[in-house]
């Protein structure tokens, strides 16, 4: 590596206001004559308003509801489903019906505390088992249906040697952002401005448009310092951005909404429950003659990013295999729930679960190794996608596969494993593998149809370069990475490009900070802009350059029909888990994580093992220790310990790798990599479990409560 | 009246003794180093040094500091120890949102200056009570170790 390369990591741009907790989170901002809002949420699922009853308010208190908005009572995302005040029907306990707001805290909860509504009590649906019961009638999103014919299918089954059927589960996860939700509203005579803790800028702006009925420049958008988003921060700020903007506008005075923990976890949206249903021909050997996926996901209440989600997942629903006679169907359902939405993974991290656990429990039922069976069916370059699009680019997989299997001396460790597990009745050591990709940027023509992101450098005439972009920083480095790529393109020094936090009075829309987009699309966009600012640089004089999004056509993607190139290039990853499972208790205790991956380039060394490191965490407590339940309606978690996210004493050392496998499409061949670390966790750690028992699960997370109870139904013999 | 050492320096309030430190910190005296990340004392955001141990400051009643030796962040990044803390966590890449770090960097003095060369299981257990959701903590764990192998003599 040479002194000049871009992956050589440097000192991250928001370090020392982070370090010394001196740079301001929305929560940290105080400002002359602010008021605090605080919602009034549905205590019922499914009903229809028929009264509220308020408490004489004291003065500088008001009422702030549907009443207030000026333009439609919904947030404008894709459906016009999610009211921003729910004033005539509820559709999920914690659903905002109203906002109180005034000066003090206190006051106002107990003022909230003295409401009373009534509310016509309607059958809700509570479960996702209830959803796909009633998907015929009613409460159906989005679906989609694509791959090989059934007729087709029928056929081959008719001739299998032998059918599998399986149904796998998985379950909520919450993002557990450090820094809870909050936005503040500000009114002035020109504009309503809206700062706060977000992902995605235009969304916001967009949003407010609609429900202010106003015109473009009557609204701004800020996004103050994020603390963390991981999907958390994309959809969900639009609801509060909205809010804060009638609230402030009604009263006209500053009005702060901030969520505690427990109100964070009860309401905001959450990864989608899904579920399953396979079924697979096998022929003598064992080989795979066709497949076909039904898949479900729990949507919530309202659409929001649900329909996108079902894409993703489906999209994913064969893993990294080349499936013969492949066919899939899905489908985003309505349940009277919390509303779930966009999680580091978009519907991917559940489908890798669900295609590496079937794999895995299919090569045990033949009699093969796990890794071994998986491998014959790995995709290679020029191979098609599910959606007859084509794998272009070269792919690596199969050969991080055999690495990591010889740096981790496979073979022998499952024979040493084996044989401690022969001699230690408590104790049992397992290893577990799972491969996976991850689609870089928005599905299909998103990029090209919606987004259409514009980048812009202006260059003061000392040469000091702004990057005005709609991206957030949120942790993941992007103020970094991107005045790397700007600095070099330019060959200024790192110190002279910056990136200051977004504001859309100033910076045009380069989309939202989501879908691994930012560094490959974002990225190469500045890159462009760059090159095109040097060739027209002039000393001393203040210059501009603008770039707009070129749609590079593959094979067309028809979202209708389900077919064609569904993304512009791939990320890959395999990770390996060593762990121990106590039979007694059920605990498993992690021992080695290994994670290979292919990002392309990565533009900071540093900045992408963080990824790595933090998405590996996610995705493996994804899989055994992060459990979120609904019951009745209701989140049953209220806080972090209820739920049980990882602590340091949870985690090991992880050995990861990159392998080098430029992209044209990105800068410095970059690809995608915030979210493809998360992906693998989940089934590795299942797999290892399942190895070190040798029983089969069908659901994750794979709690020791779990764990417990399938060691206890085989000791009775009934399983 | 309560009195107390904030940052080095006598202070008073006459805040009643129910109320959190946290909220007198943030509120009162304008310090927005400690972090609220939960209220309910699991996190860690909010931790600052009451006679040099590690607490989080959400769980404190004014009441329980009358006397005591308090210090945030805010008072803390002026020292010695917190400009190679800050060095090591950034050559260790440990910041990511930053929301933990304030908090981190607190557990982080608390356990060197009981421990000045901690094993690797001793840092994990210095900072249990601090959540991290970005970095996955070896990062942060890389941070510490270095600080204590560079700061030989500091703590």
């Amino acid at each position: 590596m040479n002194a000049k390369d871009i992956s050589i990591s440097v000192k991250k741009k928001d370090h020392d206001g982070k370090v010394s907790g001196q740079l301001a989170y929305i929560g940290d901002v105080k400002v002359d004559l602010m008021l605090y809002g605080v919602l009034y949420r549905s205590p019922i699922a499914h009903g229809k308003v028929r009264s509220i009853q308020l408490p004489p308010l004291p003065e500088g208190y008001a009422k702030i509801g549907a009443e207030h908005i000026p333009g439609a009572n919904f947030v404008k995302l894709l459906h016009k489903d999610q009211p921003i005040f729910a004033d005539e029907w509820v559709t999920y306990i914690g659903e905002p019906m109203f906002m109180l707001v005034g000066p003090e805290f206190d006051i106002l909860h107990q003022l909230l505390d003295e409401v009373e509504v009534d509310i016509e009590e309607h059958p809700a649906i509570l479960t996702l088992e209830e959803a796909i019961r009633q998907k015929d009638h009613t409460g159906v999103f989005a679906s989609h249906e694509f791959g090989e014919r059934s007729d087709v299918i029928k056929a081959i089954e008719q001739h299998a040697h032998q059918i599998i059927e399986e149904e796998y589960v998985t379950g909520y996860q919450e993002h557990v952002y450090l820094e809870p939700q909050g936005m503040l509203g500000i009114y002035t005579d020109e504009e309503i401005l809206v700062e706060g803790s977000m992902q995605c800028l235009y969304y916001v702006k967009n949003a407010l448009i609609s429900a202010l009925a106003c015109k473009d420049d009557e609204v701004r958008v800020i996004q103050s310092p994020t603390g963390g988003g991981f999907g958390g921060k994309e959809d969900f700020p639009s609801l509060m951005a909205c809010h804060v903007g009638i609230a402030a506008k009604a009263v006209q005075k500053p009005v702060m909404l901030l969520f505690d923990r427990a109100e964070d976890f009860e309401v905001t949206t959450k990864r989608h429950p899904a579920k399953f249903i396979y079924r697979t021909a096998l022929d003598e050997q064992g080989n795979i003659l066709c497949m076909n996926v039904e898949l479900y996901l729990d949507g919530g209440a309202n659409a929001g990013l649900s329909p996108v989600v079902l894409q993703r997942s489906l999209l994913n629903s064969a893993g990294v295999y080349k499936i013969p006679h492949f066919h899939a169907k899905g489908y985003a359902l309505k349940t009277n729930t919390v509303p779930n939405g966009a999680f580091r993974g978009f519907g991917a991290p559940q489908s890798f679960a669900a295609i590496e656990s079937l794999l895995g429990h299919i090569s045990g039922k033949v009699n093969r190794d796990p890794i071994e069976y998986k491998r014959n069916y790995i995709v290679k370059q020029g191979d098609p996608t599910i959606t007859g699009g084509r794998f272009k680019d070269p792919v690596l997989i199969d050969d991080m596969i055999q690495d990591l299997l010889q740096t981790v001396e496979y073979a022998k460790k499952k024979a040493e494993f084996h044989a401690f597990n022969q001699h230690n009745k408590r104790y049992k050591k397992g290893i577990g593998a799972s491969f996976f990709l991850h689609g870089c940027g928005f599905t299909g023509s998103g990029e090209r149809d919606h987004i259409k992101a514009t980048v812009k450098l202006a260059r003061t005439e000392n040469d000091q370069v702004l990057i005005k972009i709609s991206n957030s920083d949120m942790g993941q480095g992007a103020l970094t990475t991107l005045s790397k790529i700007v600095a070099n393109e330019l060959g200024l020094p790192y110190e002279d490009v910056s990136f200051p936090y977004p504001d859309t009075k100033e910076v045009p829309d380069s989309g939202p900070t989501v879908a691994s987009r930012t560094t490959m699309i974002v990225g190469k966009l500045l890159e462009r802009a760059a090159s095109k600012m040097k060739a027209g640089w002039q000393s001393g004089v203040s210059q501009e350059a603008v770039e707009h999004y070129v749609h590079e056509e593959m094979i067309p993607w028809d979202e209708e029909k389900f077919s064609g190139d569904a993304y512009p290039a791939y990320s890959w990853g395999v990770n390996l888990i060593e762990l121990e499972v106590d039979t007694l208790t059920g605990n498993v205790k992690v021992e080695k994580v290994y994670g290979s991956f292919d990002i392309g380039k990565a533009i900071d060394e540093q900045i992408v093992k963080g990824q790595i490191d933090g998405g590996m965490a996610q995705g493996i407590a994804y899989g055994f220790m992060e459990k979120m339940t609904s019951k009745s309606g209701r989140i049953e978690q209220k806080s972090i310990s209820d739920y049980g996210p990882p602590t340091a004493m949870d985690v090991v050392h992880i050995e990861s790798k990159l392998y080098d496998n430029p992209f044209a499409g990105g800068p410095y061949g970059a690809k995608g990599v915030g979210e493809l670390p998360l992906t693998g966790g989940a089934p590795a750690v299942q797999a290892a479990i399942e190895d070190a028992l040798q029983i089969d699960f069908y659901q994750i997370p794979v709690t020791p409560e779990l764990i417990i109870e399938r060691l206890t139904k085989r000791a009775g013999g009934s399983d | 009246m309560i009195k107390f050492i904030l940052n080095g320096k006598e202070v008073e309030t006459v805040a009643p003794a129910t109320v959190r430190l946290i909220d007198l910190l943030r509120d009162d005296f304008q310090l927005i180093g400690p972090k609220e990340g939960c209220g309910d004392g699991e996190c860690g955001t909010c931790s600052v040094l009451v006679n040099q141990l590690v607490q989080n400051s959400c769980l404190i009643p004014i009441g329980a500091i009358e006397g005591a030796e308090i210090i945030t962040i805010d008072g803390y990044c002026n020292t010695e120890q917190f400009q190679l803390l800050s060095e090591c966590y950034s050559e260790a890449g440990a910041v990511q949102c930053g929301y933990c770090i304030p908090g981190m960097i607190m557990a982080s003095e608390a356990l060197l200056s009981q421990n000045p060369h901690p094993t690797e299981e001793e840092i994990r257990e210095g900072i249990s009570g601090n959540l991290c959701r970005c970095t996955g903590y070896n990062m942060i764990v890389d941070a510490i170790d270095l600080a204590a192998k560079k700061g030989d003599g500091l703590w």
